[in-house]
């Protein structure tokens, strides 16, 4: 029966190949020895099965009974199994040609080497078999066992899918073994089929219909999984065509008049529809952008390098969503249906500004006609309903601006709980030595440059590892690291608070700077806090990079410490940053409160004066223009973040040209003329640097967040600054980048950027927020003026486009009874979540300590056994060695001891045919001569099969249970 | 090299398909580079067999230390010397797909390390192991003493029945559980 079931046990097979292997082997050694001994032959017979009631009780005793009930049980299940062979062969008709297609599946299924031993094995079964006469059926036999050991396991597998299926399985197989090898066996194969009276659709029972659907749903079950299968192509390819003609040549026996019109439709249409999603698949994989160029230099500086590209796109995505949020719903409805530019003051230039408002420095600093328009929060209008269609411009503003928000934190923690998915259980630390032995190598390296670095660091990891397992690394000069280490971290706090300082400071007198007018500034004076800002981050990690040599910790504590101390930095920048805005708008709203104080004084004098002279006429057209306006606080800190973004582009970019490229020039070309290597000494190539890199893009997206409410052009910005890294960064690190000395995985710290990009997230929505609820809007600018605060709109909507009811319902659900109760319940859920989490944990560690503690008494008790076997054996050896030193009386005396009638018959044929002038003196000190050093080896592995719980004693019962279903 | 892609038959590449676990135009990319491989008169050979040492110069495979050890694992041919037809070729990329199973993967690790193909890891097979991943330099091998420690210990931690060797079964359990295994046994065309 090849077919299913030993497609199905393949895994399976091999690892009880193993140890079927170890048996025979052991089996063969038996048969070895009782040649030695069984030279006296039948005669002894009788008197051998009366000396074994009265059997001496020695150590000896104790192995040769183990063999003994094995064989014993082998055989009779051998014997079952033939008679079970018999049936199925009559069952099946032409014998030999099964053999045939036996020994072919068996070739093909299983890998090359355990298949050789078999063949050997068969090989010398059939020998001892042809001279015992038996011919050919003990070899069938013999295969047949093993395939049914493997089909045990399959039995095993599926034992809750009920004996019927298995019934109904071997009949299918059988018809498929027979259609197997020869095609113009068709005819036979249907006969036979027809014999067995289940194929032609009239003739069936709703019993066996049922069983020949399963059989169609298992083969189709078959195809599905068959790429999982670690054949080699060619077998796929016939046992997928195979079940591809048996699945449609039985489907449409099934079901009867209609009912099997629906179900053909029904197979048709799950095959289009198959077809549909594989080649939409294919459709999506094509879809992936930039999937190429990643591959090219995944295979240049392995994955983690990568793992920046693919991080990078995965923020391209999100940015892209953001962008089509933003730009659909606020910018272009808007632009499109909004009043028109000059038609209100909050969307004119002023007069004041008129003159330089289309000047390239001004529009550079995202002044003048940059300013007001649909880029800025400014430049919206309150009113309501625009459009022909009334879009809702002001509610729209406000739902996309928490849309963004949620959508981030969906996507962000999504991600992170599938990686933690994937990775989660890869904590503990039991293999450490065998996962950098079998996974340390990344296949994805083409560069021989790379393969050069990965070497020399899988050998220092390996050193690292032994000598860590030497000793528990007793350092000899502990103080000396730990004041080190300490200073170390004094010097980078007093970089982070020097840095934040200066921040701070310059922030300051950039306002200053402000209120005397920027125009009297210079270029450095207008963008110092941009300026500042890039520039600390460019340097400081460099600074930290050097601090940290001092204080000597293992790389990859290393890198976390300098993540840790970069993330501090930026974040420490960024919040100063935004602690210095919050001092501008307060300075603006008192500004704003001045201005509006002399507009409504303005406004007055003008009605007055127009009053005064004509009552009836209407009012004066003023310009937009010559309107005065209020500062308008968040146009200002939607500026200011899109100049940070912008400086903090050109930064990465610039640092990118010359730190990378230029150096790489430079070395390049200078080499030649140079006293000493540039490649390899001092400025050498760079390397391309993964985690500063990301960090950059998380701080990146942090401020793209915090600012997007208030400048609805910063997705569109920042989408366009990724595209460009994604080409630039290639371009640079594929021409003047060396790979990494160190060489990381990626996949270790990708939830770790998650992490770090959650808190970014979290801490930059967390300012925006504030202003948005803390902060009432400016009286003169924006799609919520006029409002007390931003979040009104939502009210007002509810009351003026909503039934009434709505709002009402509305009114009772915010009501503070309901909703601290509701606060209430979902903190309790959150509670009983996190507790049951953290049980489930705790089971897990404790489960885990079982299994380790089962494997150490499975470790000791397999010790203790093959210590036992081994003495054993050596008792055995030793009394053998006595035997074949004195007379034969002896050597009679031992082999009385022997079992079995039918074993003995079939080794003493074995030993008749054989080498009958090996003696049992030449054989015995072959054996003894091999020493104790191979011994022992062979020894745990006699021990093994036998005394390993649950390998033999589960065998038994299995062996028992084949015959009576292969009957069937 | 438009003709290339019409060379396989829309039958084939669909089976191909179902069988490996690898896109429409990862097929016939790797159809494609195939050929590329093939000599000019070995084209029209109804299933032409690359010999190892061209499948070698593929740059993806070029600095691989386990290079010989794939060919020979995947390669079908009767007398061994680790030829590849393009549906072995095509073995070899599914196995080393993203989408594959960790199962089918470390089936196949294990048979890439397993250098007497005896079906186990043993003492001589995790030797070997370290010194294609130490490199070919004499500066980067290890010494026999740190070879023997670092071998016991991995026979410690992962030969569970304690035979001396690392059967599959064993092999996949410790690769199993193991963070990075499937995202670096991957090689793309």
């Amino acid at each position: 029966m090849p077919g299913d079931t030993l497609i199905t046990s393949e895994n399976d097979t091999d690892i009880e190949l193993d140890f079927a292997g170890d048996e025979d082997f052991q089996e063969n050694h038996e048969r070895e020895k009782h040649k030695g001994k069984r030279r006296n032959g039948d005669r002894q017979k009788n008197e051998r099965e009366n000396q074994r009631r009265k059997r001496p009780s020695k150590l000896v005793q104790g192995i040769r009974e183990e063999s003994q009930s094995k064989t014993e049980r082998r055989e009779r299940s051998r014997r079952r199994r033939r008679r079970a062979e018999h049936e199925t062969s009559i069952h099946e008709g032409n014998e030999r040609e099964r053999d045939q297609t036996r020994a072919k599946s068996t070739k093909s299924k299983k890998n090359i080497k355990n298949e050789k031993t078999r063949k050997l094995e068969g090989k010398e079964d059939g020998e001892a078999q042809e001279r015992s006469g038996k011919g050919k059926l003990k070899l069938v036999c013999a295969k047949n066992e093993e395939k049914i050991e493997s089909g045990d396991q399959l039995k095993e597998k599926e034992k809750a899918l009920g004996v019927k299926k298995k019934k109904k399985k071997r009949r299918k197989k059988v018809v498929e073994t027979s259609s197997e090898p020869e095609t113009s066996e068709e005819g036979d194969d249907e006969e036979e089929v027809n014999n067995d009276g289940e194929v032609r659709p009239e003739l069936l029972s709703p019993e066996e219909l049922e069983k020949l659907k399963d059989a169609v749903d298992e083969k189709k079950k078959l195809i599905q999984s068959l790429r999982g299968k670690p054949w080699p192509m060619k077998q796929k390819l016939v046992t997928l065509r195979e079940s591809q003609l048996f699945v449609e040549k039985y489907e449409g026996a099934l079901g009867k008049g209609k009912g099997r019109k629906l179900y053909a439709y029904k197979v048709m249409m799950t095959k289009k529809w198959m077809k549909f999603q594989r080649d939409f698949e294919n459709f999506k994989t094509a879809c992936i952008p930039w999937e190429m160029k990643i591959k090219e230099i995944e295979s240049h500086f392995g994955s983690s390098v990568a793992s920046y590209f693919i991080f990078l796109r995965w923020m391209y995505g999100i940015n892209m969503i953001l962008f089509g949020l933003t730009f659909g719903l606020v910018m272009v409805p808007e632009a499109l249906m909004g009043r028109p530019y000059g038609s209100i003051p909050r969307k004119t230039v002023p007069r004041a500004e008129e003159a330089g408002a289309m000047d390239f420095a001004v529009l550079w600093d995202f002044g003048g006609y940059a300013q007001y328009s649909v880029l800025f929060y400014g430049y919206y209008n309150n009113q309501r309903a625009i459009g022909w269609f009334k879009f809702r411009m002001p509610l729209s503003y406000f739902l996309v601006g928490v849309g963004t928000v949620a959508y981030s934190y969906m996507v962000v923690i999504r991600t992170m709980a599938r990686n933690a998915n994937e990775s989660g259980i890869g904590d503990d630390n039991s293999f450490n030595f065998s996962w950098k032995m079998f996974t340390s190598w990344d296949y994805l390296i083409g560069n021989p440059e790379t393969a050069d670095n990965k070497f020399a660091s899988i050998t220092t990891s390996f050193k690292e590892a032994i000598l860590e397992e030497q000793e528990s690394r007793k350092d000899d000069n502990i103080h000396l690291t730990r004041f080190l280490r300490v200073l170390a971290n004094f010097l980078v706090l007093c970089c982070l608070a020097g840095s934040g300082y200066l921040i701070y400071f310059v922030v300051r007198r950039s306002q200053k700077f402000a209120l005397d007018g920027l125009e009297n500034h210079t270029w450095w004076e207008r963008n110092e806090v941009n300026m500042v800002m890039s520039l600390l981050g460019m340097f400081c990690p460099m600074l930290f990079d050097v601090i940290s040599t001092l204080e000597n910790y293992h790389p990859r504590v290393a890198l976390q410490w300098q993540l840790g101390r970069i993330f501090a930095l930026f974040l420490g920048n960024l919040y100063t940053f935004i602690i210095a805005l919050m001092d501008a708008i307060n300075l603006k709203r008192k500004e704003e409160k001045v201005v509006k104080y002399n507009i409504t004084m303005w406004e007055a004098s003008l009605y007055n004066g127009t009053g005064s002279e004509n009552s009836t006429a209407p009012p004066i057209t003023i310009h937009p223009a010559d309107v005065p306006r209020g500062p308008c606080w968040e146009t200002m800190v939607g500026q200011e973040f899109v100049r940070l973004i912008i400086s903090d582009t050109m930064t990465t970019y610039i640092t990118l040209l010359i730190g990378d490229f230029l150096r790489a020039v430079l070395v390049r070309f200078l080499n030649h003329c140079w006293c000493w290597d540039l490649e390899a000494g001092f400025p050498s190539y760079s390397e391309f640097d993964v985690s500063g890199n990301v960090l950059g893009l998380i701080f990146n997206q942090g401020m793209i967040w915090m600012g997007a409410f208030y400048a609805p052009c910063l997705p569109a910005l920042n989408l366009l600054r990724l595209h460009v890294s994604m080409y630039l960064q290639c371009w640079a690190v594929m021409c003047c980048n060396v790979p990494q000395e160190r060489v990381f995985k990626a996949s270790g710290s990708n939830n770790f950027y998650m992490a770090m990009l959650l808190v970014i997230l979290f801490l930059s929505t967390l300012p925006a927020i504030y202003t948005i609820v803390t902060i009432p809007p400016s009286f003169d600018c924006g799609p919520f003026s006029g409002k007390n605060r931003m979040f009104d709109v939502i009210q007002e909507t509810l009351e003026s486009d909503f039934p009434a009811w709505f709002s009402k319902v509305f009114s009772y659900a915010s009501n503070p009874g309901l909703v601290l109760p509701f606060i209430l319940l979902m903190v309790l859920a959150i509670y009983y979540l996190q507790s049951t989490s953290k049980s489930y944990k705790e089971a897990n560690v404790e489960l885990k300590k079982k299994l380790q503690m089962q494997n150490e008494e499975n470790k000791k008790k397999n010790k203790q056994a093959a210590l036992k076997a081994q003495m054993d054996l050596e008792e055995a050896r030793k009394s053998a060695s006595q035997t074949a030193e004195h007379q034969r009386n002896n050597n009679a005396s031992v082999q009385r001891r022997e079992d079995d009638e039918e074993i003995d018959n079939k080794n003493q044929r074995m030993y008749h045919g054989r080498n009958p002038s090996l003696s049992a003196g030449d054989r015995e000190p072959q054996f003894s001569a091999r020493g104790p050093g191979p011994r022992n080896g062979h020894n745990g592995n006699h021990g093994n099969p036998r005394y390993l719980p649950g390998f033999r004693q589960q065998s038994e019962p299995r062996m028992c249970r084949v015959p009576s279903l292969e009957r069937h | 090299m438009g003709t290339t892609a019409s060379q396989l038959p829309k039958d084939s590449l669909s089976e191909y398909q179902e069988l490996t676990f690898l896109t429409k135009q990862e097929i016939l990319l790797a159809h494609r580079r195939f050929t590329e491989l093939l000599g000019r008169d070995e084209r029209n050979h109804p299933n032409p067999r690359v010999p190892m040492q061209v499948i070698l110069t593929l740059p993806e495979l070029k600095s691989n230390p386990f290079k010989t050890r794939i060919c020979q694992v995947f390669s079908t041919s009767e007398d061994k010397d680790g030829s590849l037809t393009f549906e072995d070729f095509l073995d070899l990329l599914s196995a080393f797909s993203d989408s594959a199973t960790l199962e089918i993967k470390s089936h196949y690790a294990f048979r890439i390390f397993d250098f007497d193909d005896d079906g186990t890891l043993d003492h001589s097979d995790l030797e070997k192991l370290v010194n294609c991943l130490t490199g070919e330099t004499e500066d980067t091998r290890l010494t026999s003493e740190e070879m023997r420690q670092l071998i016991n210990n991995i026979l410690d931690e992962s030969d569970i029945d304690k035979d001396g060797t690392v059967n599959l079964s064993e092999f996949q359990h410790v690769i199993s559980r193991s963070p990075d295994f499937v995202s670096s046994f991957k090689i793309v065309l």
